[in-house]
């Protein structure tokens, strides 16, 4: 297979082909923010906190296959700022209570609002009716904290392949609905994936909490995407 | 519960006709029950999240009760200038309910929706598929009497439009308002000679023949049908498919109606020669849900065609042709004239589109090559075909060969489908339309431009202004920023809600515009206004949310004025509260008058 060459930010980067640009970014120690992607995962463009520039265009660097002399802006002041818009969007169309939530310092939402320096979203809060739904044995869905990336109804599925997590409504109304039979079957460890894949605390695992004391957790200790940028991910 | 069952049998528990099934179930019990739910996961082996997921995507779908008979009342701007506010009135006064609400008996449930494609003849409305035009206060009346009474909606229908609208298979009340016939789609046509000129070549010829003509895509975007034919063609593959996009939502457009209405044969032969020319046997016409009162209509001129055999096997004289069409129905939702969420929606899924690439053309309708192409681009490549590229291309402009039927609707005297060459400016189109007080002038609808007069000598083609067909005006007292809010609203809830910057992102352009029109506003949140309005284009994963700040964008350009008018200059900040108000509730519990200033810099 012959190797792509391609440029992010004028370094020189090398993609096998098929990679997508938050791929291969990656691959090449180069941190693209990511936060509907998740690896092994469909990658389905939902955040667009990955978006890049090519050429003028736009893309999501999640979806996008690189392409032979792509020369990739990725840190682009303009482009920053706009990403940080969107996450500062997410806070805002939600109810999200950091000092309270489980997810806390495990959150790439929170961990992104720190590496951006997230003081005071430029938004007004929209202050949404969003409903929990804590009807399963074994996992809590609170709809205040979910941000759609899908990652849930992409990644949990009953054994025969059906979907357990599925986007209900659309608009600003879309939620995430789960399957009451099929959620109700989630065995101890499945139910600790489906916690683990939310990348915010809108799936909790019941009855075990703060395990992992505030403060030791992921990203209390480094920045989120440090681990990219100093070679060190997996 | 068994006729559910019935019904799932009878689409084969087949999970790509998931939106026939839950249409059906819907038309028979106003509603699809948690039963219903329950059942068709079972049955097409889903989970019941799955189902919920799409019976709640679609607006014609319901999982509380609706009523007996349902009455849509069109929401589109056009249906607010034409006195909807009373017609919505009497709906309510006489059903006993508000929008949005089923009456206390269950009979009438009132739901506002989307432009219905209607707006040459607004207020308009949707009874239990069954399209009423031209209503007023008295007629709204009537039909609900008429329904408390027992009587179809059909049976309501007193007199029926112009042309086919009169067919036996019709009978609808529409009306066609052809204002002017162009060359193309309104010039003379003999049945199947499209397709026998097709198969008398080679297909790459009727590719080139395509190109040659420069056809570009009629639907708004503009892409070269050729090249799309070429692309789809060179994919290797099982099966290639050709998908006629009849789903027109765009606020303001209602050419495709008059098409479907009078010209369907030419629509059908054009699906048959894209069929011929990229390798496909089959052929999806996706019609808009609001259409579906021409289905049967439709479904007779496909039999008719097949009996001509201008359809089915071995075409018009072919050795080995074989070529037929079968027709999909949307349930209500904009974003399925996307032509990836066409194809999701058309294989029993939510409407929401694909990343691309892989584009339609490689991976499209079930995983198949496809060219998804608009009613209007078909129907103008079969007379492309007959009449050759040289002939199309001496009308127009140079890059933009061939007429344009455009769909003008709003304050003037003759409002209905132009079919006029490319070059046009938008003052010609005026003088057309009877419309010498106009004021602004809506061009491609929403997602298009609003433009003030010095726009009107702007032209209508490819390189200028490029549009769908959508061309709404606004005479002298119409409050721009009021429908620059409605439009916004539109998108809001039209957005799929798959994105951030669309989902969210048109919600705090429309607050942050509220601030401004009620007078709340300052320099800083104009400045807002116009960068939330470029991030919501630049980020925004589809066409929707990459279009849907125009309303705001292009009047800050156009019409600034009505916007500075509106802020408090040299303010250096203004609360989008009145403090007075926000404090008065809890001032008169406890028998206090509010002491304050009104706001915090005065």
């Amino acid at each position: 297979m012959t190797e792509i060459h391609f440029t992010i930010d004028g370094k020189e980067c090398h993609a096998k082909p098929g990679q997508t640009i938050a791929e291969a970014a990656k691959a090449n120690g180069v941190y693209i923010p990511v936060l509907c992607h998740y690896e092994g995962l469909k990658p389905v463009g939902s955040c667009r906190i990955c978006t890049v520039r090519v050429a003028g265009r736009f893309m999501a660097a999640c979806t996008q296959p690189v392409a032979e002399g792509m020369a990739v802006e990725n840190t682009a002041p303009d482009l920053e700022d706009m990403r940080k818009a969107l996450i500062e969007m997410l806070f805002v169309e939600g109810n999200h209570m950091c000092p309270t939530c489980e997810k806390s310092g495990n959150c790439e939402l929170q961990a992104l609002a720190y590496r951006y320096r997230i003081m005071v979203p430029r938004f007004p809060y929209l202050f949404p009716v969003r409903k929990m739904d804590a009807s399963s044995p074994r996992i809590m869905l609170d709809r205040n904290r979910c941000i759609q990336c899908l990652r849930c109804v992409r990644a949990v599925r009953a054994r025969d392949g059906r979907k357990i997590f599925a986007a209900e409504g659309r608009t600003r109304r879309v939620a995430i609905d789960a399957d009451r039979d099929l959620a109700a079957k989630l065995g101890e460890d499945e139910a600790r994936r489906a916690m683990d894949i939310c990348p915010v605390g809108a799936i909790l695992k019941k009855e075990t909490g703060f395990a992992v004391p505030i403060g030791k957790r992921k990203f209390d200790k480094k920045p989120i995407g440090s681990d990219i940028e100093e070679g060190t991910a997996r | 519960m068994e006729h559910d069952k019935e019904i799932i049998l009878k689409h084969r528990k087949d999970p790509s006709r998931l939106l026939d099934i839950i249409r059906d179930v819907q038309a028979r019990s106003g509603r699809v029950s948690a039963e219903a739910v329950a059942e068709i996961a079972r049955q097409l082996k889903l989970s019941e999240a799955d189902v919920r997921g799409v019976v709640t995507f679609y607006h014609f779908f319901s999982l509380s009760p609706r009523g007996a008979a349902v009455v849509y009342l069109n929401d589109a701007v056009t249906a607010r200038m034409k006195g909807r506010a009373a017609v919505a009135r009497a709906f309510e006064e006489e059903a006993g309910c508000r929008f949005g609400e089923v009456s206390p008996d269950g009979l009438i449930g009132l739901f506002p929706t989307s432009c219905i494609g209607m707006n040459d003849q607004e207020p308009s409305a949707i009874v239990n598929g069954v399209v009423f035009t031209s209503l007023t206060p008295d007629k709204a009346r009537d039909i609900v009497r008429g329904l408390r009474a027992g009587r179809s909606a059909q049976d309501l229908v007193t007199a029926c439009g112009d042309g086919a609208n009169q067919s036996d298979l019709v009978r609808a009340m529409v009306s066609n308002n052809i204002r002017r016939r162009g060359p193309v789609l309104f010039g003379a046509f003999e049945s199947g000679s499209a397709v026998r000129k097709a198969v008398s070549m080679k297909p790459e010829q009727v590719i080139d023949e395509v190109k040659k003509a420069g056809l570009l895509g009629r639907g708004g975007a503009g892409f070269p049908t050729g090249l799309k034919w070429d692309f789809c063609r060179k994919e290797k593959a099982d099966r290639h498919y050709v998908v006629c996009n009849a789903d027109e939502g765009e606020p303001g457009t209602f050419k495709d109606r008059v098409i479907l209405t009078e010209l369907p044969r030419l629509v059908f032969e054009g699906m048959a020669v894209a069929g011929y020319a990229v390798g496909a046997r089959e052929g999806i016409l996706y019609l808009r849900a609001e259409y579906s009162y021409l289905m049967p209509y439709l479904e007779s001129v496909l039999e008719a065609l097949r009996g001509e055999r201008v359809l089915g096997k071995k075409i018009a004289g072919s050795a080995d042709f074989d070529f037929d069409i079968a027709i999909k129905s949307g349930a209500g939702a904009y974003i399925c004239g996307e032509e990836s969420a066409l194809i999701e929606s058309a294989e029993g899924k939510r409407g929401e589109p694909r990343d691309r690439p892989p584009f339609p053309v490689s991976v499209g309708y079930l995983n198949q090559p496809t060219t998804v192409n608009n009613v209007e681009t078909l129907a103008t490549a079969a007379q492309i075909l007959v009449h050759g590229a040289a002939w199309f291309t001496a009308m127009g402009t140079p890059k933009s060969a061939g007429t344009k039927l455009l769909s003008i609707s709003g304050d003037c005297a003759s409002p209905g489908v132009y079919e006029v060459e490319y070059g046009l400016t938008v003052q010609d189109l005026l003088n057309m339309a009877g419309a010498p007080q106009a004021k602004a002038v809506q061009v491609g609808g929403p997602s298009g431009t609003c433009l003030a007069k010095p726009g009107f000598q702007r032209k209508i083609c490819f390189s200028d202004l490029s549009t769908g067909g959508s061309v709404i005006i606004f005479g002298p007292d119409r409050d721009i920023l009021e429908i620059v809010g409605d439009f916004m609203d539109f998108f809001v809830e039209e957005s799929c809600g798959w994105c951030t910057p669309c989902r969210a992102g048109n919600v705090l352009l429309k607050k942050k515009l509220e601030k401004i029109v009620n007078g709340r506003g300052d320099e800083q949140d104009l400045k807002d206004l116009e960068a939330w309005g470029k991030l919501v284009k630049t980020m925004s994963r589809c066409g929707l949310g990459q279009t849907s700040p125009n309303p705001i964008l292009t009047t800050l350009q156009n019409f600034r004025e009505l916007y500075e008018a509106k802020i408090r200059k040299g303010a250096d900040f203004v609360p989008d509260f009145d403090l007075k108000d926000a404090i008065q509730d809890g001032c008169s519990a406890a028998h206090r008058q509010p002491e304050c200033k009104e706001s915090l810099h005065d």
